[in-house]
This record gives structure tokens, sequence and C-alpha cells, in this order.
């Protein structure tokens, strides 16, 4: 299947990934350090959960990345199948997300996580065959 | 604190992530298919999809995956909220297959059942890594 799938197919299923990584990444660091919504909107209402959220610099550029993102999506959904574009750029997106969050975020990404992620690249080269 | 227990409230988050998505990126993606190929000497097609109802649809779905999404990151990891997306990948692959009419081959639905698998190996982990900085954080917040 790769054979038949065009290199600019390629070209935006990665690009769209390394932005989706970006804008999730720095999504993920503005929503942990701004806190629970439930709490905040429990106290400020919706409207004061949604200042807080907008108000994060961090948020703005990773809200950024995945507006980039998402016209990348849709050049790519102009290229390829959405059954190859949809878990192909996802799975990427997985795998970078678990490498980012590991060396940005901190998060507990264990044995049983890497496992999940070389499944993933499994699922990935499956997808594409 | 068990920071592994989920409410039903945040189950029902956790589903609006998964079914939004999935529906959405099926919606552009059948939009994408009436708008045309977009190539590099035609980027302004990009543009002309902005009003195809389809697209306008994916949209509004995808705007609703973001504000489950941000509402999920906020009391989860990065790494627990991602894999509980891939579930949608399933919808995406029926919905491709049975309404888009897209071909769907044996590896393909190997591939995401090889997904599906990695969803299962974290999704008994738990929802949120503890920092001692998030410690530091929760306590001078309250």
């Amino acid at each position: 299947m790769i054979a038949n799938a065009s290199l600019h197919a390629w070209f935006a299923i990665f690009g769209v990934a390394a932005l989706a990584v970006m804008g999730e990444v720095l999504t993920a660091g503005a929503m942990r350090r701004i806190g629970d919504l439930d709490d905040i909107r429990a106290v400020s209402g919706l409207p004061g959960a949604i200042k807080a959220v907008l108000s994060s610099p961090m948020f703005v550029i990773g809200a950024l990345a995945m507006a980039l993102n998402f016209f990348m999506m849709l050049y790519a959904l102009s290229l390829a199948d959405v059954s190859l574009v949809a878990p192909a750029t996802a799975s990427l997106t997985y795998i970078g997300n678990a490498i980012a969050a590991k060396l940005f975020l901190r998060e507990n990404v264990d044995r049983r996580r890497w496992l999940a992620a070389v499944f993933v690249v499994i699922g990935v080269a499956l997808l594409a065959h | 604190m068990n920071k592994h227990t989920l409410t039903p409230g945040r189950y029902l988050v956790l589903l609006c992530v998964m079914l939004t998505a999935s529906v959405g990126d099926t919606f552009l993606s059948h939009g994408m298919s009436q708008v045309g190929k977009v190539d590099m000497h035609h980027l302004g097609l990009l543009f002309v999809a902005l009003k195809n109802v389809w697209v306008i649809s994916g949209i509004v779905l995808l705007i609703g995956f973001f504000a489950s999404y941000l509402s999920a990151l906020s009391w989860a990891d990065l790494t627990f909220v991602m894999p509980a997306t891939a579930f949608g990948y399933v919808i995406v692959a029926l919905l491709s297959r049975f309404w888009l009419h897209e071909h769907l081959s044996i590896w393909r639905c190997l591939g995401i059942g090889m997904i599906v698998c990695a969803v299962g190996f974290v999704a008994n982990g738990p929802s949120r890594t503890e920092h001692s900085l998030e410690v530091m954080d929760s306590g001078v917040g309250r």
C-alpha cells in the first residue's frame, strides 16, 4: 500500500502528527498548570473557566499549532483515504506524545505505555501495508 | 486520593472525546471528497472547503471535541487521554467502509486491531501522574 500512497500524502501525514504533538503537549501542559476545570467552573462558572484557559500563553501557542494541524489535516484528507489518514496521523501523534509527555510533561510513561507505543508502530505499519 | 477513579461524568467526557473526533474526521473527509483534490498550486481550495456543509459540520463536532478534550486534560495525563480517543478509529473505519464506501483491507483492519490492543495496555493504568510540584500547587491553591 506504501507504493500506492503518494509521497505528498505521507509528507502531509507526518506534518499533521508533528503539529499535533506540539499542540497537544503545549495544551496539556497549560491545562495541568491551570488545574481542574470542573473546580474552576464550580467557583467561577463557565466564563471563568473559559477565561482561565484563554489567558494562558502556553495554551494559545498550543491552539495555534492545532489550528495549523487542522489545515494540514484537510490537505492530507484530500490526498488519501480517511481510513489511512486518521489512524496513521493519530498513531504517529500517539508515539510522539508518549515521548514528549515523558520528556516535557514528566508523565509516568511506564513499560506498559512504551509497549503500547510499539503496538501502535506495528499498527501503523499494517495500516500502510 | 486515588486519581485513577473517574466519575461517570468524566467517563462521559471521554466518550464525547472519542465520538466527536471520529465522526468529525469522517464528516471532514466526506466534505473534502466533494471539494476535490487540493495541491500546492491550489491551496485556496482549503478556504473554499470552509463553505461546504459537511466540512462545517465536521468543524462543529471538532469544536465539541476540543472542549471535552481540554476538560479531560485538566484532570488526566495526556498519555491517558490520548489512547482513550483511539477507540474512535474503529468507528472511523466502520463509517469509512459503510458510509464513504472506502476500501478497508485486511491489513488496515489488523492495524486498527493493534492500535486498539495498545489502548488496552494503558487503559488500566492511573489517569494522572502525581508530581511533587503538583502537590505544592494544590496546597497553595487550597
